[in-house]
């Protein structure tokens, strides 16, 4: 353990922190969890509160952000979608991580059949276009958050597994491994103690960037339609009413749009940061 | 080349079965009857029409055979009668909407590999300049920016404040009494937004690829050595590394596919293009569900193609795969 604190200490937080594009990424992400934790105090509105009196109000020192069709305040709607955006990022990552880690273990581990059999299964699930796949379940399904976060974690987990997998195909020909297999440690202890903790670095940089590309899929979904639904506040659905009142009210779309494009910034800044400090080899 | 070839198209029949067994899958996901979910939710269903797609699906048989029966009419391209009112076989509202969506990505394909690959290379020759740093920051904010906020913004500039252009369809209204020249400036005209949205939708990533794939291979020692005998850069970049850092981004030709047939719904939605993704949209919206099942499937099957023309162009700019070597 003491190894691992000071590998942090003394390797990796000097070359991360050198990184000002990844430590201003750092700061964002930081920013919005304080911003969804602290939602009722940084904004004394309430996100559904509707105000038929101050309908599509255009920004102003009352209304950072405008008013939307229902006159309720953008700037707290999208506090709160802040909240959505990091709900969804982390549960659907979760979800894909813990499949495409197990996949990609047993198919690398064990290789033989299991490997043949996992690695099809993977090309099949890459075949579908992923937007299809999904909007095809939820169209079975009633759309909800919790839905949304499942399929987007169901659908996005092959890229993982084939990154474990190949991680643990060159671990496993390493001679510490032999010498844990040679005192007669068994599969699992070998897997959970000696190949996954060196697996994981490059599943935490998949990680960090798969938020990003979580949070964007279920912006898209919910700006169609069938992700997070009204009265419930996202980036997405704000964004859909930005498009039916494009030419009465830019502030409707300008803003939402800005939130996700500097949350998916940061997320994708911090990942490759984190990355450049663990192997700057990997640099480019 | 041939033994090749056929190895090749050997190895996709597990995968076509793979894809009709996850899509049957999903169909069967549902609580309770397929047919029960789909005629709740849509009071437009007769009982009629109920019982016709009770014994389409031949819901009271057991799943094997139900997955058998559903394979056979599936290879001969029969997915049922959509639910909406014309009620017209899925199979027909497809193939009319799939020239659509194919066109307008091949044309966005070629952009975008017509675009990333100069730009790749230059951020790679140049490396660590202003100009590096600056396609770079591009590259960053491009795999931020979402699409369809893109797509928003740019209809609000151009379309609604300039009215430079049109922000939906394909053609105006009476375009079809124009001369062909007036009438293939007016379509240009419309997809000129949709297919740079579709476009930068992958540009970013695919610059930073050939970016990346470019300064590997000039690291290599051949490079060094071509340098070494006193080449002009022009030759050293364009004859030798190039060459060699085109093949790996050969490969993404066909891992694309999904991404842009997925990406499709969204641009077709906003800019009210009738392809395949709005197809399915509305097919999504309105749970017509033998219609979202086909597309389902029939998009796979062009990300399984498209896989193939890329795998079958890969091994004819490198002659290790067509010998098994590699």
């Amino acid at each position: 353990m003491s190894f691992k604190t000071s590998y942090f200490k003394t390797i990796f937080w000097p070359r991360f922190r050198q990184n000002r594009f990844a430590m201003a990424g750092a700061f964002v992400v930081a920013g919005l969890f304080l911003l969804s934790f602290l939602a009722p105090f940084i904004t004394p509105c309430d996100p559904s509160a509707i105000d038929a009196y101050h309908v599509l109000l255009p920004p102003s020192p009352d209304h950072w952000m405008g008013t939307d069709e229902l006159g309720r305040d953008v700037f707290t709607r999208i506090v709160y979608g802040a909240r959505i955006s990091l709900k969804v990022g982390f549960v659907a990552v979760g979800i894909a991580i813990a499949i495409g880690t197990v996949v990609g273990l047993l198919s690398g581990y064990y290789g033989g059949w299991m490997d043949s059999i996992l690695m099809r299964f993977v090309d099949i699930m890459l075949c579908f276009p992923t937007f299809f796949l999904i909007l095809a379940v939820i169209a079975l399904l009633e759309p909800s958050i919790w839905y949304i976060m499942l399929i987007i974690g169901i659908t996005g987990w092959m890229g993982v597994a084939r990154l474990v997998r190949a991680e643990v195909l060159s671990i496993k020909e390493r001679d510490y491994i032999t010498a844990a297999r040679s005192i007669g440690a068994s599969n699992v202890r070998i897997i959970f103690r000696h190949i996954l903790p060196n697996a994981a670095a490059p599943v935490f940089v998949a990680a960090t960037l798969g938020v990003a590309g979580a949070i964007l899929t279920e912006s898209a979904l919910s700006f169609l339609g069938i992700g997070v639904q009204p009265p419930t506040p996202s980036w997405g659905n704000i964004l859909t009413s930005g498009k039916d009142y494009l030419e009465f009210a830019w502030w409707l779309s300008l803003f939402p749009g800005l939130a996700i494009l500097v949350t998916v910034l940061a997320y994708n800044l911090l990942g490759e940061g984190i990355r450049d400090a663990l192997d700057p080899r990997l640099q480019r | 080349m041939i033994t090749y070839l056929i190895k090749r198209i050997l190895m996709l029949i597990p995968l076509m079965f793979g894809i009709t067994l996850i899509t049957f899958a999903v169909i069967h996901l549902a609580p309770g009857e397929p047919v029960d979910m789909q005629t709740a939710m849509n009071p437009k269903v007769s009982a009629e029409a109920r019982q016709k797609m009770r014994e389409f699906y031949g819901l009271d048989q057991p799943l094997h055979v139900q997955y058998v029966s559903w394979l056979g009419r599936m290879a001969r391209l029969d997915f049922g009668r959509s639910f909406a009112p014309d009620n017209r076989p899925v199979t027909d509202k497809i193939v009319e909407r799939i020239p659509v969506t194919l066109s307008l990505n091949i044309i966005a394909l070629i952009l975008e590999f017509g675009l990333a690959i100069p730009i790749g290379i230059l951020a790679a020759v140049r490396r660590d300049t202003i100009l590096d740093k600056g396609i770079t920051v591009f590259v960053f904010l491009g795999f931020a920016i979402p699409t369809f906020w893109l797509a928003l913004l740019l209809m609000y500039f151009f379309g609604v404040k300039l009215a430079w252009l049109p922000i939906s369809g394909l053609h105006s209204l009476g375009s079809d009494q124009l001369g062909p020249i007036a009438w293939f400036w007016d379509l240009a005209k419309h997809l000129i937004l949709p297919v740079g949205i579709a476009t930068f939708g992958s540009l970013a990533g695919l610059s930073r690829y050939m970016r990346s794939t470019m300064l590997e291979v000039i690291r290599q020692d051949y490079i060094t050595t071509a340098r070494a005998k006193g080449l002009s850069e022009r030759v050293v970049i364009f004859r030798h590394a190039l060459r060699n850092a085109l093949l790996p981004v050969v490969t993404l030709l066909g891992f694309s596919l999904p991404g842009l047939i997925g990406g499709s719904v969204i641009f077709e939605t906003i800019f009210a293009i009738p392809g395949m993704g709005q197809l399915f949209y509305t097919g999504v919206m309105s749970r017509d569900y033998p219609l979202v099942m086909g597309i389902l499937v029939i998009g796979a099957f062009l990300t399984l193609i498209g896989n193939l023309l890329a795998d079958i162009c890969y091994s004819f700019a490198d002659p290790r795969i067509r010998h098994g070597r590699a």
